[in-house]
């Protein structure tokens, strides 16, 4: 007996009410001229007797696996587990799994004792909740079935409900963006109560290694970001963008203003399949393909450091990967020049290429810095090419021969290993998302507002 | 004068050449990078098999052909040591440095001939089974020369031939390269996918209805739009880190599981569908709108009846490029604990699984060599699942989109 019998449960209920409704408008028709069609009636009971039960039932979930732990933690067995907290959840997820006949045994032997009492605890709350919720199914909808008349604005009623609905389901935008911030601002809060924030934000030395025994060496555990953050913004705002700005730009340049119409309708679904490919086909390619060239270049112009990890093998994957983005964006804002200004240029003599460049860039200046600024924020949130890419070892360097690590790098090395969730390895990860979800949405307002500005002027 | 309008040609004709030569040079590096891809992984559908005569009379193998039949055949004969025998005659058959020359491919292919025909080990018989991935790679042309030389002995006895791996689209991940294929972690894909679009396109259609058609202009309503536009350039991994606070952390769902990564790429994938499905319903004329409600119609009926099918196509074409974003993501995936080996496909959308991308990730982090056409030869699988949906996209574009 799960949640999911109630849930069935309230959608036959809900069936059942809407069959009924439209049965009993039927019968109303001979009396006389119905408001709503009799499809109405039903769904306006159906509606009513689903929605508020589904909602008791979504509400209660979350309260109920919080109570079935309680109950079970205060029961005789659950006071005898460790009270080490980590160590008491594994116990405990362990035998939820028991209980849900996902395996046969754990590997701690308190696992299998706990398992009944988390079964009869489930049971028990499940019993409550799910009659509830069937309780509130079948009241709502027979209070909607009393109210089926010939003159009952039943339509009127449902669009209400549907108008409900679909404002919920564009606040779950709201929600994902709060859960975004919320999520990573209590993990980081967890964190910095471990590390102090200015070593973070300040320190140089980054080496998540922390130490098993006092006497471990080179596992400091210090998380100094700025040798990753200047890691992401070389490859990402530097490396990458020296690739991808001079080719986007002439790309957009070429397609918009000198290539035949046939030719462009050609290049330029080719050019966005570039953006199309996955991130870990690129990683790949960089990793096998670019980066031993990369090396092999950099040992023969005499650079002994050349790493086969290089910050300049993924910037430049990175780099080509971004051209199709720049070139799009800057497509748009070239296009949104005034011809006037394009024809005036010309009328004066100079040559298209003179108009393009003393003319028409100036005036699409922003916004190709609003598209740059993008597609910065784009690079530096880029993961599978630098984890593939461009190592772990985070130097604070100029050569781009050198490995360089990332944040997006590291936060998937700090969550991919087997280690417990309260480490201060794991919430450190949270706390580069937090500065990596910053960063990327400082530049994007930005940009959109450089973007935005710039259109209205000539609009 | 003249000297002066010759520059200004000049630079003019650079200047159309540097254009030419950017463009030129990316579709230079798609093409290459293609050709890498293709050229490595082609070889990833192709294997070796060696002919191997096994005597089953002279083996040390306890099976015995009567057991054989029914269900249980197949755990039966798992549980026997076929390598061993596979070994024993590898040696005897091609000497003492070919009895490694089999892997573990080799000793399943065996077992399903013995289920099919149990009567084969009341004699001899002669096998052709892939090799193991070390003479594979020998026998493709590069590798050490210990390899090199059997396979040169195996080739002047005739008993090597190449065939089309069937295995690498109907087995799962495996330690052993030679016996691993995509089939698991293309399933993995398929659930996944599902649980997203399940969630992404109700949800994100009727967000750009309600946004399009019937938000007041408020503060709300900007709120919601700000949102959805800075959602759509969040970077995918921290999608993952949401993901992994809230899904896995608050609610217990299952680690590694399609629907949590279903739900993940949903989130990710919803301002995509929102951004389109706006767009598309915009495109509709207000003349459609005024004429509907001008015969009686509701707002409601106006927008479910006449607005919304209207701008179907263009919600779909949204659609489908989200879909095939999400498809080919990676990093929130790694975030959720979808990295975890699983050599079993995944029979529903709550137990563990894998996807493409994620497999090619965890391949290309393989030390032993085979691994790298494997990784190539699933790429070339992503790449043409990938032109599927967006040629399906271009298609839907073309067929249906109407302009007013």
């Amino acid at each position: 007996m799960s949640l999911g019998f109630a849930l069935v449960a309230v959608l036959i209920a809900a069936a059942a009410a809407g069959w009924i409704g439209i049965a009993r408008a039927r019968g109303l028709r001979a009396a006389g001229r119905l408001h709503s069609l009799p499809v109405y009636h039903g769904s306006y009971a159906a509606l009513w007797a689903a929605i508020p039960a589904l909602l008791l039932l979504a509400a209660w979930a979350p309260i109920q696996s919080r109570m079935v732990n309680q109950a079970v933690l205060s029961s005789p067995e659950g006071k005898a587990l460790p009270a080490f907290e980590m160590q008491r959840d594994s116990i405990l997820s362990e035998a939820r799994e028991i209980a849900h006949g996902e395996r046969e045994q754990g590997f701690n032997p308190e696992s299998s004792t706990i398992a009944p009492r988390i079964r009869e605890a489930e049971r028990k709350y499940t019993l409550i909740g799910g009659a509830v919720a069937l309780l509130a199914a079948l009241a709502a909808g027979a209070l909607a079935l009393r109210r089926i008349r010939p003159d009952f604005r039943a339509r009127t009623g449902v669009e209400r409900w549907v108008l409900i609905v679909l404002f919920a389901a564009s606040l779950i935008a709201i929600l994902t963006t709060l859960g975004i911030l919320l999520s990573l601002m209590f993990e980081s809060l967890r964190f910095f109560r471990l590390y102090p924030l200015h070593s973070f934000l300040f320190g140089l030395e980054w080496s998540p290694q922390t130490a098993l025994r006092a006497d471990q060496a080179g596992s400091s555990g210090a998380f100094g970001s700025v040798p990753l953050l200047w890691g992401t913004f070389f490859i990402g705002a530097i490396i990458a963008m020296l690739v991808a700005v001079p080719f986007g730009l002439m790309s957009a340049i070429y397609l918009t203003q000198y290539a035949p119409p046939r030719v462009r309708s050609w290049l330029k679904p080719i050019l966005e399949i570039l953006a199309g490919v996955p991130t870990v086909v690129y990683g790949y390619f960089a990793a096998l393909t670019v980066a031993p060239v990369v090396r092999d270049f950099g040992l023969s112009i005499g650079i002994t450091s050349a790493s086969s990890e290089s910050a300049l093998a993924a910037g430049l994957v990175m780099g080509i990967m971004i051209i199709p983005f720049i070139s799009s964006m800057a497509d748009d804002s070239i296009a949104a020049v005034p011809q006037s200004m394009r024809d005036g240029s010309l009328a004066l003599g100079a040559t298209t290429s003179e108009t393009i460049r003393k003319v028409l860039l100036p005036a699409a200046l922003p916004g190709v810095m609003g598209g740059i600024l993008l597609a910065v924020s784009r690079a530096i949130g880029e993961t599978m090419i630098v984890v593939m890419a461009a190592g772990l070892a985070a130097n604070l360097t100029l050569n781009p021969f050198a490995s360089v690590t990332t944040v997006t790098t590291q936060i998937v090395q700090l969550l991919t290993g087997d280690q417990e969730f309260d480490s201060a390895k794991t919430l450190a990860a949270f706390a580069l998302g937090l500065a990596l979800f910053l960063i990327t949405l400082l530049l994007n307002l930005i940009a959109l507002r450089i973007v935005r500005r710039y259109r209205e002027q000539y609009e | 004068m003249r000297k002066r309008v010759r520059r200004r040609y000049a630079s003019e004709r650079w200047f159309r050449g540097f254009g030419l030569a950017a463009v030129a040079i990316s579709v230079l590096f798609l093409a290459f990078l293609l050709y890498a891809m293709a050229s490595k992984g082609i070889g990833g559908f192709s294997h070796y098999e060696a002919r191997l005569p096994i005597d089953f009379a002279r083996s040390d193998l306890f099976l015995d052909p009567a057991t054989l039949h029914g269900p249980d055949a197949a755990q039966t004969v798992a549980g026997a040591d076929l390598e061993g025998v596979i070994s024993k005659a590898a040696a005897a058959a091609y000497g003492a440095s070919a009895a490694r020359m089999f892997g573990d491919a080799a000793a399943t292919r065996l077992g399903e001939a013995i289920v099919a025909n149990p009567d084969v080990l009341k004699g001899q018989g002669m096998f052709w089974l892939p090799v193991s991935s070390q003479v594979d790679i020998a026998a493709k042309g590069e590798s050490d020369t210990a390899s090199e030389q059997l396979v040169n002995a195996l080739q002047q006895k005739q008993a090597l031939k190449r065939t089309f791996n069937g295995r690498f689209l109907t087995a799962s991940d495996s330690t052993d390269s030679s016996s691993v294929g995509v089939w698991g972690a293309l399933k993995g894909t398929f659930f996944t996918i599902l649980v997203t679009m399940a969630l992404a396109f109700p949800i994100g259609v009727l967000a750009a209805v309600y946004l399009e058609e019937f938000a007041p202009r408020n503060r709300w309503t900007d709120m919601i739009e700000v949102s959805i536009n800075n959602l759509a350039a969040v970077p995918s991994i921290i999608f993952g880190l949401l993901g992994l606070a809230v899904f896995l952390n608050t609610m217990y769902l299952p680690r590694s599981a399609p629907l949590v990564g279903g739900m993940t790429l949903a989130l990710m994938t919803m301002p995509v569908i929102v951004i389109a499905g706006r767009n598309a319903i915009k495109t509709v004329p207000p003349s459609i709108r005024d004429a509907a409600l001008g015969v009686g119609a509701s707002k409601m009926q106006v927008t479910f009846h006449h607005v919304l099918p209207l701008a179907l196509p263009g919600i779909l074409t949204g659609t489908i490029i989200g879909m095939a974003r999400a498809l080919g993501e990676t990093a929130p995936l790694l975030m959720i604990g979808m990295r975890a080996f699983v050599a079993a496909p995944p029979g529903g959308i709550a137990d563990p699984a894998t996807v493409l991308p994620v497999q090619i990730f965890l391949w290309s982090d393989e030390v032993d060599r085979g691994f790298v056409e494997k990784t190539s030869a699933a790429i070339i699988v992503l790449l043409l699942f990938m032109l599927v949906m967006n040629g399906l996209a271009i298609y839907l574009r073309n067929r249906f989109e109407r302009r007013w």
